[in-house]
C-alpha cells in the first residue's frame, strides 16, 4: 500500500509508521482535525474474507476522502488510525471469524490526514453455511462514547508500547 | 388454488384503492386469481403469516428478513426510485433544535412500525438515548404520532419519511423535523411465498414489464413507484445482513 502523501494533507501533521497483520508497512500522516459524522447517514462497506474492500457506499467514499476506485480492492486497513490499539482489531477478527457480530467505536483515518469516529457493527456474510465475506455498517456515536473510547484506547496503546 | 396478497400495514391509507388496482392489474397479467387482504395492524398481519395464509406480500425489510429466513419466502422485486427513510420530528414550538440536545427520560412516540422505529432509535444514539432510558409511547399511525407531539404528550416522534410528506399541510406546519435519515439502501420489497416458488421467474418478469406499457406505468405511478426492479438472491441476503447490523 502506498504511503500517505503530504500534498493530500491539509495543515500540520505528524508521521507514523503502521505495520499491518500481513507485514505491509505504511507511512501515515495524521492531523488533529476531526470531521463530524454526517447526521442521518449510514456508512456501509463489505469485504472479502481477508478484509479487502469489495463494496463501499457513497457515504463511505465521501467520509474517507478517497475515490471509490482507490478503495475497492484495497485492504480495509487503508483507514487504520495510529491511535487505534491493535488489540481492538484483533478482537474484531476473532469475533467475526467465530460467526458473531462485533461492535465497537473506531477512529478512522482519512486520505487528508483528518479523522472521524464511528460506532461500527461488523457481521460475517454467511451463504450456504460458509463465510463469504464481511459487512460493516457504521453510525454516529455520541460524544460521551467517543471521549470514553479515546481514553480507553490511549491506555491500551500505552500498554502495547 | 386461491392466492392471497397483502401489503405491509405501514403504507399510507391514501393508497388503499391503489393497491386494489395494482392487484387487479397483477391478476390480469398473471392470469391468476389473487385476493388482496389488507390488515389494519402488524399483529394481525403476523398472525396471517404465521398461519401460512399469505402468498404474496409487499413487506418492509424487517419483515422481509423474517419471511425469507423463517417462512421460505423469496424476494422478487423492489420499487425503483424509492428507499425507506425515517424522520425524527418535534412539535413546532419545541425548544429542541438538535438531536444531541435531547436527554434521558424523554418521551418518544412511535407508530407500530418496527423498521421506522429501528431507524428512529439509531438517530437518537448520538444523544446516548436507548430503549432503556426513554419512555416509549406506541400509537396506531403517523397522524397520531403527530398529535401526540403537538399536544405536548411526547418530546420526539418517529415517522416514515414518506408518511411525513403525506401528512396534511396543516399538520406538518405544527411539526419540525430534527433529522432525516439518508440511508438509501433500505427498501420494501415484494416477496412470494413457498406456494408460488415455482412461478417466481414469471412473476418477476411480469412485474418488471409493468413499466413498459402505459397502463402498467399508470398503476405504478399512483403507488409512487417508477418501476419494479428485479431482486436477486444476493440482494436479499445483503438486505438481511444490513437489518442484522441495525438491529444490533
Ligand atoms: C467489514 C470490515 C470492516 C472494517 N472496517 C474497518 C475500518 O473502518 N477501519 C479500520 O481501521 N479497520 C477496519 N477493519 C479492520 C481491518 O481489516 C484491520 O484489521 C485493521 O485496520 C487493523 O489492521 P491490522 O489487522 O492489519 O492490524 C474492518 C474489517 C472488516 C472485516
Amino acid at each position: 500500500m502506498e504511503d500517505m502523501r503530504p500534498e493530500d494533507v491539509s495543515g500540520d501533521y505528524r508521521e507514523a509508521e503502521l505495520t499491518f497483520y500481513d507485514g505491509t508497512r505504511r507511512k501515515v500522516l495524521v492531523t488533529d482535525e476531526e470531521v463530524p459524522y454526517p447526521d442521518g447517514k449510514l456508512i456501509v462497506s463489505r469485504t472479502d474474507t481477508k478484509g479487502v474492500i469489495t463494496h463501499a457506499n457513497q457515504a463511505f467514499v465521501d467520509m474517507s476522502g478517497y475515490t471509490e476506485d482507490e478503495l475497492v480492492g484495497q485492504p480495509h486497513y487503508i483507514l487504520r488510525h495510529p491511535d487505534m490499539p491493535r488489540e481492538a482489531f484483533a478482537d474484531l477478527w476473532n469475533v467475526v471469524e467465530n460467526r458473531q457480530q462485533w461492535h465497537g467505536y473506531v477512529k478512522n483515518l482519512r486520505k487528508d490526514g483528518c479523522h472521524y469516529w464511528v460506532y461500527a457493527t461488523v457481521i460475517p456474510n454467511v451463504r450456504d453455511g460458509e463465510i463469504v465475506g464481511y459487512t460493516s455498517v457504521r453510525r454516529k456515536p455520541s460524544r460521551r462514547k467517543v471521549e470514553e473510547s479515546e481514553a480507553l484506547y490511549a491506555s491500551m496503546r500505552g500498554e502495547e508500547d | 388454488m386461491s392466492l392471497t396478497m397483502t401489503v405491509s400495514p405501514d403504507f399510507s391509507p391514501d393508497h388503499i384503492s391503489d393497491w386494489y388496482i395494482f392487484n387487479t392489474c397483477l391478476q390480469r397479467r398473471l392470469d391468476t386469481g389473487i385476493h388482496l387482504e389488507l390488515y389494519s395492524g402488524f399483529d394481525e398481519q403476523r398472525k396471517a403469516i404465521a398461519n401460512d395464509e399469505i402468498d404474496l406480500i409487499y413487506a418492509n425489510p424487517f419483515d422481509a428478513a423474517m419471511l425469507v429466513r423463517e417462512k421460505g419466502f423469496s424476494a422478487v422485486a423492489r420499487p425503483g426510485g424509492k428507499a425507506d427513510e425515517a424522520i425524527v420530528a418535534v412539535s413546532e414550538d419545541s425548544d429542541i433544535n438538535d438531536v444531541e440536545e435531547l436527554s434521558p427520560g424523554i418521551t418518544v412516540v412511535s407508530a407500530e412500525d418496527p423498521e421506522v422505529h429501528l431507524m428512529g432509535m439509531i438517530m437518537l444514539e448520538p444523544a446516548d438515548l436507548t430503549r432503556d432510558n426513554i419512555e416509549l409511547k406506541q400509537v396506531q399511525n403517523y397522524v397520531l404520532v403527530a398529535k401526540e407531539l403537538f399536544r405536548g404528550q411526547a418530546d420526539v416522534g418517529f415517522f416514515l419519511a414518506e408518511a411525513y410528506q403525506d401528512l396534511s399541510r396543516m399538520v406538518r406546519s405544527r411539526l419540525r423535523p430534527l433529522i432525516e435519515s439518508q440511508i438509501s439502501v433500505i427498501h420494501h420489497s415484494l416477496l412470494v411465498g413457498p406456494r408460488l416458488a415455482g412461478r417466481r421467474e414469471e412473476i418477476q418478469q411480469r412485474l418488471v414489464e409493468m413499466s413498459e406499457d402505459e397502463k402498467g406505468r399508470g398503476v405504478l405511478d399512483t403507488l409512487g413507484f417508477d418501476a419494479w426492479e428485479p431482486i436477486e438472491q444476493e440482494d436479499t441476503e445483503f438486505m438481511i445482513d444490513l437489518m442484522d447490523t441495525l438491529g444490533a
